[in-house]
């Protein structure tokens, strides 16, 4: 049982190769490849333009690559292409096995309907029709991610940023996925409350042994979650590997760069 | 340009072929939103205009027409229909459900059986049932496509959230047929069940939101709801004030301004063949002393 485990975190959970995307003569993302194992955090860092948001919605399969291959190891155990998969199976993908935690809460929540129906949607998405357990189940997230869970019954409006964050979070998991996407969780939040997010998401990737694909253009956030960075430039990724090794001793002068443009404390 | 001026049932004949096609579409995939060339038609809006289109669509000169606005067949809307097609159609029209053999409705389906050669006619005002939780037109139509419905439960958590039941009491949303979910149009959700395993056809027009969809004979209509939150037709708990019907769908009528109120059925043909038969309410006594006395006057 343990080797079982053992040979399923050997192989990938997600491989790109060679991805591209051009628009017209523009080329946003070139020739990016990598394999991501189960329960690993990887930090995609660069500056705005850099092509990592291209990356991001190419590798979730929502933006078709005009080169290059996504390949992802279902729950069953199969690899497969995402561009093979019909539409059906991609959006069943996306509200079960995957997570996507956006930027700004709006696109991500429903602003306009309760918390506790927020995180309740995926399970009524997959047929569960309880409603005493599907209440059970978000208010029980709601306090995993330290939401009172006395506001259940409020709408995301009526949230603080760092709330609505974090009950995005939930939203996600509840449907306990392998694999979560992050496009900036952390911006347009302020530095205290950036910092628990950060605690609550890395206790999270530990707990629930997420895999984890982080675009970031903040270095602390890469520091403090990810196992592995991806720094990219101009569409390419010019620099890869463990983020210790990348934030304290880079070599790429563009790495140098990002690494020293962070203010001392 | 030798067009006539005159057609039968208002509609040319290309149009009202365009409407069958689309009502025939409608009927082999029950539930799903046929999209039609909906056509100008005399009234505004929102005063059935889609439902009068089906119905001139369907209606042939042996048919026999009612009209109910709200279960009533004495309203302006329903009057005026009716009227519509006696002078247009020149059919044959009725108040008793059990003559009819086309029956356009706003709002309700009648308390008395329908049996098979009976063609139900809904106006429609918004035929998506997902609108309002998904504004993208574009959405609604994929999230369909692929029977994506768990938003629709959405909206019933959020009810029994905020009011500790499904609160939603008209225009509830139905499954049809095991794989569309359909708005039944507002009617009560005391309708609902009526729908189920129906003899008649049961057709919905949307003129503002050109849209057709149907209910073939007999086929399974199940209303949503969670496993420990079941659904339950609602229905004032009250006899009806002429006929004491006691499981008819009734109107709660204001009769003065302290708080006096009486229920009625909302079916008045349901409730005048009951007052007819001899059912008496608490409240009818006057307009048959009336009517008995006119008699022994005359």
């Amino acid at each position: 049982m343990a080797d079982q485990a053992a040979l399923e975190n050997d192989q990938p959970l997600l491989v790109a190769e060679a991805l591209s995307k051009s628009y017209g003569r523009i080329a946003a993302c070139r020739d990016v490849s990598f394999s991501l194992y189960p329960g690993e955090v990887l930090a995609i860092v660069g500056e705005s333009g850099s092509g990592k948001s291209t990356l991001l919605q190419m590798l979730s399969g929502q933006l078709a690559p005009s080169g290059g291959h996504v390949s992802y190891r279902m729950r069953e155990g199969i690899t497969r292409d995402l561009t093979t998969l019909g539409e059906a199976e991609r959006r069943f993908l996306f509200r079960t096995d995957w997570g996507f935690v956006h930027q700004d809460p709006a696109q991500g929540l429903r602003m306009a309907v309760s918390a506790g129906a927020n995180v309740g949607e995926r399970l009524m998405a997959v047929g569960w029709n309880h409603y005493g357990r599907i209440r059970e189940t978000a208010s029980d997230w709601l306090g995993r991610v330290e939401i009172d869970t006395a506001r259940i019954d409020d709408a995301p409006r009526t949230y603080s940023g760092g709330m609505r964050q974090r009950l995005q979070i939930a939203r996600n998991l509840v449907t306990e996925p392998r694999l979560v996407f992050m496009d900036e969780p952390t911006g347009g939040l302020d530095v205290s409350v950036q910092a628990r997010l950060l605690d609550l998401v890395r206790s999270l990737v530990a707990e629930l042994h997420l895999a984890v694909i982080i675009v970031t253009h903040d270095l602390a956030v890469a520091r403090l979650l990810s196992h592995r960075v991806m720094v990219m430039k101009g569409g390419r990724v010019i620099e890869t590997g463990l983020t210790d090794q990348v934030l304290d001793d880079p070599r790429e002068p563009y790495t140098q760069l990002l690494v020293s443009s962070i203010l001392p404390p | 340009m030798n067009a006539p001026a005159y057609n039968f049932a208002y509609l040319d004949e290309q149009t009202k072929r365009m409407i069958r096609r689309a009502i025939l579409k409608a009927i082999a995939i029950p539930g799903y939103q046929v999209p039609f060339a909906s056509r100008e038609m005399p009234m505004p809006y929102g005063w059935g205009t889609g439902g009068v289109q089906v119905t001139a669509a369907i209606l042939g000169p042996s048919d026999v027409l009612k009209v109910i606005d709200q279960g009533s067949d004495d309203t302006t809307n329903a009057i005026s229909i009716r009227k519509f097609f006696a002078k247009t159609a020149g059919v044959a029209t009725t108040t008793a459900t059990d003559e009819a053999t086309v029956i356009q409705t706003r709002h309700r389906i009648p308390e008395t059986s329908l049996h098979a050669n009976q063609v139900l006619v809904y106006q429609v005002p918004i035929p998506e049932p997902l609108r309002f939780l998904e504004p993208r037109e574009t959405e609604t139509r994929r999230m369909h496509a692929l029977a994506e419905y768990g938003l629709m439960h959405v909206k019933l958590y959020e009810d029994i959230a905020r009011f500790g039941h499904i609160a939603t009491a008209y225009a509830y949303p139905v499954k049809v047929n095991a794989r569309y979910v359909m708005d039944p149009s507002p009617t009560p959700k005391f309708d609902n069940p009526k729908m189920d395993n129906c003899p008649a056809l049961q057709l919905f027009g949307a003129g503002r939101e050109k849209r057709i969809y149907a209910i073939p004979p007999y086929t399974q209509v199940v209303s949503l709801d969670f496993e420990d939150h079941p659904f339950e037709p609602y229905r004032f708990n009250a006899p009806c004030a002429l006929c004491a019907a006691e499981n008819s769908y009734l109107d709660e009528i204001v009769t003065d301004d302290k708080g006096g109120r009486m229920f009625v059925c909302s079916d008045t043909d349901y409730c005048e063949g009951r007052q007819a038969a001899g059912h008496h309410g608490s409240l009818s006594a006057a307009p048959y002393k009336e009517k008995a006395q006119e008699k022994s006057n005359g």
